[in-house]
């Protein structure tokens, strides 16, 4: 494969990419307009943004071509949400869920 | 051990393989995008228990028209942005240093119509602690959250123009240009999040 030809490709594949992002992003609007439950509308247009997010980091920040990187951020991002989780809600409790803090 | 071997050891140390075979630049960038992510993860976290908390949670958005073309306009600079770095990268400078300045006038497009619709909120009575609607916390939340994203697409524009033109000027190579790219797509991708959790979520039916 040519240079030239490669990078049409490479522009290709972003165009493709992009079409992807713009169509999950018009859904997740049809979502918010759909007769649901807040909870199933979070969770809902949550894993479409996930995936959006999934394919901006691999394909626009080239993360699929470096696994170890991909690696790191995901462990990291993870770790961060999960300690985020678990402070918010040890925060409730100690707030309003246990007797002695009333 | 000799004297040679001690240098030789320390000399092989400092020229060791970049982490995750990154060059120092663009792993400085990606450290600083992890930690930006753990900053935005913790204010929409934050934002969702105070959220479900609240009993009177306002629903003030009506109209999805302005957002969705806020969402357009980023994620189709995300997009030029890609074909600037290309361009760079195949040494077409002209071409590189007009998509980034095209990504640039995105991003100020974007802010533009973010703070038309802040000015819009602020005249229906939004402020910080109060608004019609309900709790005074959604003001906080809603505009400590769109502002830090705004904070981040102002100084990415700004990056961008500055960039772009010492890139112009043969100051900066393809790979600075990539860098700045790095952070232009995580900006979108914040993006992505803040739609469906502070304005989505928000929805007056």
């Amino acid at each position: 494969m040519t240079t030239a030809a490669g990078k049409q490709n490479g522009i290709g594949k972003y165009v493709v990419i992009y079409i992807c992002i713009l169509a999950i992003a018009a859904l997740q609007f049809v979502v918010a307009y759909s007769n649901i439950t807040p909870s199933q509308m979070f969770a809902r247009t949550l894993f479409l943004a996930i995936i959006e997010a999934a394919l901006a980091l691999l394909f626009f920040m080239h993360l699929s071509h470096n696994r170890g990187l991909l690696g790191f951020v995901v462990i990291f991002t993870v770790f961060v949400l999960l300690t985020l989780q678990y402070g918010w809600t040890d925060s409730f409790r100690l707030s309003g869920g246990i007797p002695w803090a009333r | 051990m000799s004297h040679a071997d001690t240098m030789g050891s320390h000399s092989a140390g400092a020229m060791e393989r970049p982490a995750f075979s990154v060059p120092a630049k663009k792993m400085a960038m990606w450290l600083f995008i992890i930690a930006d992510t753990a900053t935005f993860a913790a204010c929409l976290v934050a934002y969702g228990f105070i959220r479900n908390a609240t009993p009177n949670w306002p629903r003030p958005f009506h109209s999805i028209t302005n957002v969705a073309l806020m969402t357009f306009i980023l994620i189709t600079s995300s997009l030029t942005m890609l074909f600037g770095i290309e361009a760079a990268q195949s040494g077409d400078k002209a071409k590189a240093f007009r998509w980034t300045m095209i990504t640039a006038a995105g991003g100020a497009l974007f802010a533009l119509l973010h703070v038309r619709e802040w000015l819009a909120l602020i005249d229906e009575g939004m402020t910080l602690f109060k608004n019609p609607w309900g709790t005074g916390l959604f003001g906080s939340m809603f505009f400590s959250i769109t502002g830090l994203h705004l904070l981040h697409v102002t100084g990415g524009v700004i990056a961008l123009v500055a960039v772009g033109i010492r890139y112009q000027g043969g100051r900066y190579g393809a790979d600075d240009l990539e860098i700045t790219g790095l952070y232009w797509h995580f900006v979108d991708l914040v993006w992505m999040f803040v739609v469906p959790l502070v304005y989505l979520m928000n929805l007056g039916h």
